[in-house]
């Protein structure tokens, strides 16, 4: 049975499993479903995924809700958490919340569960206001996540609160399935004058074959701060699907940071909505990646309002027979006067095998506007590299040296210092090279 | 000091009315509107063409009849009817072997209001034009001189007449029937066109070139211009059109094909100034061509163009760098105005080693225009050391227009150097305040900054061309070109 026939035919029986909690999204979650049948999985037809295709993740028999739980110790994923600071943790295993290895809490803040907000009557107001808001309904596999959508973290900022300790969410699979598919939802609500940072992984801890269809909503509002970090590092049997949507008002300052180093095929779709005016919304990523990984990143930054920013950066290093893709999408509508929208991205070819496809799109209606836009693919430069070497620095470690500069304007802007050296360290991992220091 | 200021110019620019949108009444000889196998066969046969050339139209038709119109490009209209147009229309008195004296002197003077005197240009410039008009070439100049070099230019039915062989050997070679909808609708019923080929080593002494005009009303034009630069040859080109202004939409789908063989060098100029439409955007010409050059090894195909016209422009000339050391060039200046649409841009195919290609693309856009860049650069795994830089710039004029970037680049080779930048502007307060500041009123501030905008691809231009240009640029941006 093909994927999409038994993704509609189990949705029949998860409807009546979980309708006793969640009555209320019966109808959001029916719409849903009827989208993606009428849509079906993107395929290379669509100029969205013109470079990246599904056909082989679709291969295999996925199982859709696990029923099974299973316990994991903490010192065995451990060197998955950043542990060297405080933060609160929602964890996930096989989709299933770990109250075992979580820290939440609704003390002044809320960062909990989604199935607990989703049933609740004391999160209704929330859920009717903000669930499924952002999230674009016309989108094949947030619809098909939309549908299946019954846990993930749920994280409320009420006003005026910064919160002090940044919020970990990890998604764990264990391998008991033999192939699984997983599709978290996480909705974050930041209110006026609250601030926030968030870190956000999947790890896969077996070879089992997992595709992970996430879909997370993110909401700033008035002069709300939100940081949100992603690390992409599982191992090559995992897959990611990541929708990511961002609705802004007047002021706020919402960020994305994505670094992409594991993962046989991971999809970032990013969208940014700006409804207000002086809004600032960044979006980086670092992308190392080699064999035959595949990542691409889809991002939208939609100016509606006047006075606004954007700014991407987005550096990636391809090695072996990788493949990376950058369609980076910048509109600006015409009330959008005075919108000031920066895109970059850059990109290193290791190997032959290796190949990059980008394409920044700019759709501008507005005349007062300066956006721009600006795209590389080259090599180390080959004069700084004799320059170390001469100066007897290893060819290894010159080359590492090098591309830390290449990627360093992503990672200065990393505020959490335990973040930005844990990824330090990852790119060391992933170059090879022990520097013996932090940049 | 004048009170020139930008709103006045967009005002302007809106009002501005198309110089040429005369019609002259010649006598022309029109085929009843429709297309089938018969028409294509009808018009095999009033060319005189050989059985070979029936049956490639007779190929490319049925290809057609099979295709679907395309729809990615980001321009909007109501699609034209293809039975609804007449695919052969002749001034009257064409005859391919007339002297000067014999042409119509109402064509004649039509081509003075276009300001091409062919005696003049004849005399005073030097350049060897042949006239298209409704698709048929009705004048060819300074053939003699160029036969003495072994240069062979003439109108492409000519071609197939007299050169079958050469014509054989390369047509569709570039651009195959099969290549899109347009190009196979192009191949089935193409009326005429250029056909020129340069032989081993000549530099070309003078610029070629062809004007294109759409007189006759409900119909197309379909012309096919084939060039092939020889070993070592040089040759420069010229291409322009006007069309007289008509309430409905006319349709015009060229296929150009260019050929350069080692060390060739090919510069394809082209300005286009078909009948926009009137300030509502009614009427118009459809133009939607391919244009495609081949480049051996070391060779290099140069591509301007200075797009003002058309109602609905849909074009990008290519080079596919297949030898070693080759170069691919695209300058474009894009204007468009009131309801115009542009999906414009270009594709740089790198397949062989050292391979190099620039794009400078300048668009700018007022009224309730759509402007769009779109544009691929492609590397094979085999293309080493190949090159890339890139630019498009958009300039805004008034929030009803739009400026759109499509780039796609698709690396396989590591050793790449690709660079890719866009900007979107308008004219600044600041820079014009900087101006004035110095002196310089403001209708001079504008024009500084608008031809300082396009100036990197007018320097491109031939000189013999260059002067047109800004003509036109005038048309478009009056008050704004110094």
């Amino acid at each position: 049975m093909e994927l999409k026939d038994k993704l509609l035919s189990s949705f029949m029986v998860f409807e009546d499993r979980v309708n006793d909690e969640s009555k209320n999204l019966h109808g959001i979650r029916n719409e849903a479903i009827k989208t993606f049948q009428e849509k079906g999985f993107p395929s290379k037809k669509d100029e969205d995924w013109k470079y990246t295709s599904l056909n082989a993740l679709l291969k295999h028999d996925y199982s859709i809700s696990p029923q099974q739980e299973t316990a994991i110790e903490f010192k065995e994923v451990k060197k998955y958490f950043i542990h060297d600071i405080d933060t609160y943790k929602i964890v996930f295993i096989d989709g299933k919340y770990s109250s075992f290895l979580s820290e939440t809490t609704h003390d002044g803040i809320d960062v909990c569960l989604m199935s607990a907000a989703l049933s609740m009557p004391k999160y209704k107001i929330i859920i009717d206001s903000y669930y499924n808001k952002a999230a674009k309904a016309d989108h094949s596999l947030t619809s098909l996540n939309t549908a299946f959508a019954s846990e993930g973290a749920y994280i409320h900022i009420p006003k005026n609160k910064v919160v002090e300790k940044p919020i970990q969410i990890i998604h764990f699979s264990t391998g008991n399935e033999t192939s699984l598919m997983l599709q978290p939802r996480n909705l974050i609500v930041v209110d006026e004058n609250s601030h926030v940072q968030i870190i956000e992984r999947h790890q896969s801890l077996t070879s089992n074959v997992v595709l992970t269809n996430s879909v997370t909503e993110i909401f700033a509002n008035k002069r709300a701060i939100i940081d949100y970090y992603k690390i992409q590092n599982d191992n090559q049997d995992a897959s990611l699907i990541d929708n990511t949507y961002i609705s802004q008002k007047q002021s706020s300052h919402a960020s994305v940071h994505t670094f992409s180093f594991g993962g046989k095929l991971v999809r970032n779709n990013l969208q940014f909505f700006q409804k207000g005016e002086h809004i600032d919304s960044t979006m980086k990523g670092i992308t190392i990646i080699g064999d035959k990984q595949h990542v691409d990143h889809n991002t939208l930054v939609h100016h509606i309002e006047p006075n606004c920013e954007s700014h991407q950066d987005y550096k990636g290093i391809f090695a072996d027979r990788s493949t990376g893709v950058f369609n980076g999408k910048v509109v600006v509508e015409k009330e959008a006067q005075k919108t000031n929208a920066f895109q970059a991205n850059n990109n290193i070819l290791v190997d032959d095998k290796a190949t990059i496809n980008t394409k920044p799109q700019l759709e501008i209606f507005a005349d007062d506007v300066k956006c721009s836009h600006g795209c590389t693919i080259g090599q180390l430069d080959k004069d700084a590299l004799f320059y170390m070497r001469s100066r007897g620095i290893p060819k290894k470690e010159a080359k590492a040296l090098l591309t830390y500069a290449f990627a360093n304007n992503v990672l200065e802007s990393v505020k959490i210092n335990a973040l930005k050296s844990r990824i330090n360290k990852l790119i060391a991992q992933k170059l090879g090279v022990n520097l013996g220091f932090d940049l | 000091m004048s009170k020139y200021t930008e709103e006045e110019l967009q005002k302007e620019l809106e009002t501005k009315e198309y110089e040429y949108g005369f019609y002259t009444d010649i006598e022309s000889d029109t085929f009843p509107i429709g297309l089938n196998e018969d028409i294509v066969r009808a018009i095999s046969k009033k060319k005189n063409e050989p059985q070979w050339m029936t049956d490639w139209r007779l190929e490319a038709f049925r290809v057609w009849s099979e295709m679907e119109e395309p729809e990615w490009a980001n321009v909007h209209y109501t699609k034209p009817d293809f039975q609804a147009i007449s695919y052969y229309s002749a001034p009257k008195q064409a005859d391919p072997n007339k002297t000067m004296d014999d042409v119509d002197p109402e064509l004649l003077e039509m081509y003075r209001k276009l300001g091409i005197s062919i005696d003049e240009q004849k005399k005073l410039q030097g350049v060897a034009i042949d006239i298209v008009v409704d698709s048929v070439s009705v004048a060819t100049t300074f053939k003699k001189t160029l036969a003495e070099k072994g240069i062979i230019f003439c109108p492409i039915s000519e071609a197939i007449q007299e050169h079958p062989e050469l014509v054989k050997k390369y047509m569709g070679t570039i651009v195959p029937t099969k290549d899109n909808f347009y190009a196979a609708l192009n191949s089935a019923v193409f009326t005429d066109g250029s056909f020129c080929y340069i032989p081993k080593g000549v530099r070309c002494p003078m610029e070629l070139s062809t004007y294109f005009r759409i007189n006759q009303a409900g119909t197309g034009q379909f012309e096919r211009t084939l060039l092939i630069a020889d070993e070592g040859s040089y040759v420069s080109y010229l291409e322009g059109c006007t069309a007289p202004s008509r309430d409905e939409n006319q349709l015009h789908a060229a296929v150009v094909e260019l050929i350069a063989m080692d060390d060739a060098e090919i510069k394809y100029s082209t300005v286009q100034n078909w009948y926009p439409g009137n300030a509502e955007g009614k009427g118009g010409v459809f133009n939607f061509v391919t244009k495609r050059g081949l480049c051996e090894k070391g060779a290099k195909i140069s591509w301007t163009q200075v797009e003002t016209g058309s109602a609905v422009t849909w074009k990008y000339p290519s080079c596919i760098l297949k030898g070693d050391y080759s170069i691919g060039e695209f300058y474009s200046i894009a204007v468009t105005n009131n309801h115009q649409q542009a999906d414009t841009g270009t594709k740089m195919i790198h397949l062989g080693k050292n391979t190099r290609s620039t794009i400078i693309s300048k668009g700018i856009s007022a009224g309730k225009s759509q402007n769009s860049y779109r544009g691929l650069v492609q590397i094979a795994s085999k293309a080493e050391n190949a090159r890339n830089f890139s630019q498009c710039d958009s300039l805004l004029m008034g929030n009803q227009c739009g400026a759109h970037t499509f780039p796609y680049i698709e690396v396989k080779n590591k050793s790449a150097q690709i660079e890719h930048e866009a900007t979107t502007s308008k004219i600044g307060e600041d820079q014009i305040f900087y101006c004035n500041q110095r002196g310089i009123d403001t209708e001079k501030a504008i024009a500084l900054i608008v031809n300082g905008f396009s100036k990197d691809v007018l320097n491109k231009l031939p000189m013999e061309f260059a002067v047109e240009a800004q003509k036109l640029l005038e048309i478009s941006l009056e008050g704004s070109v110094g």
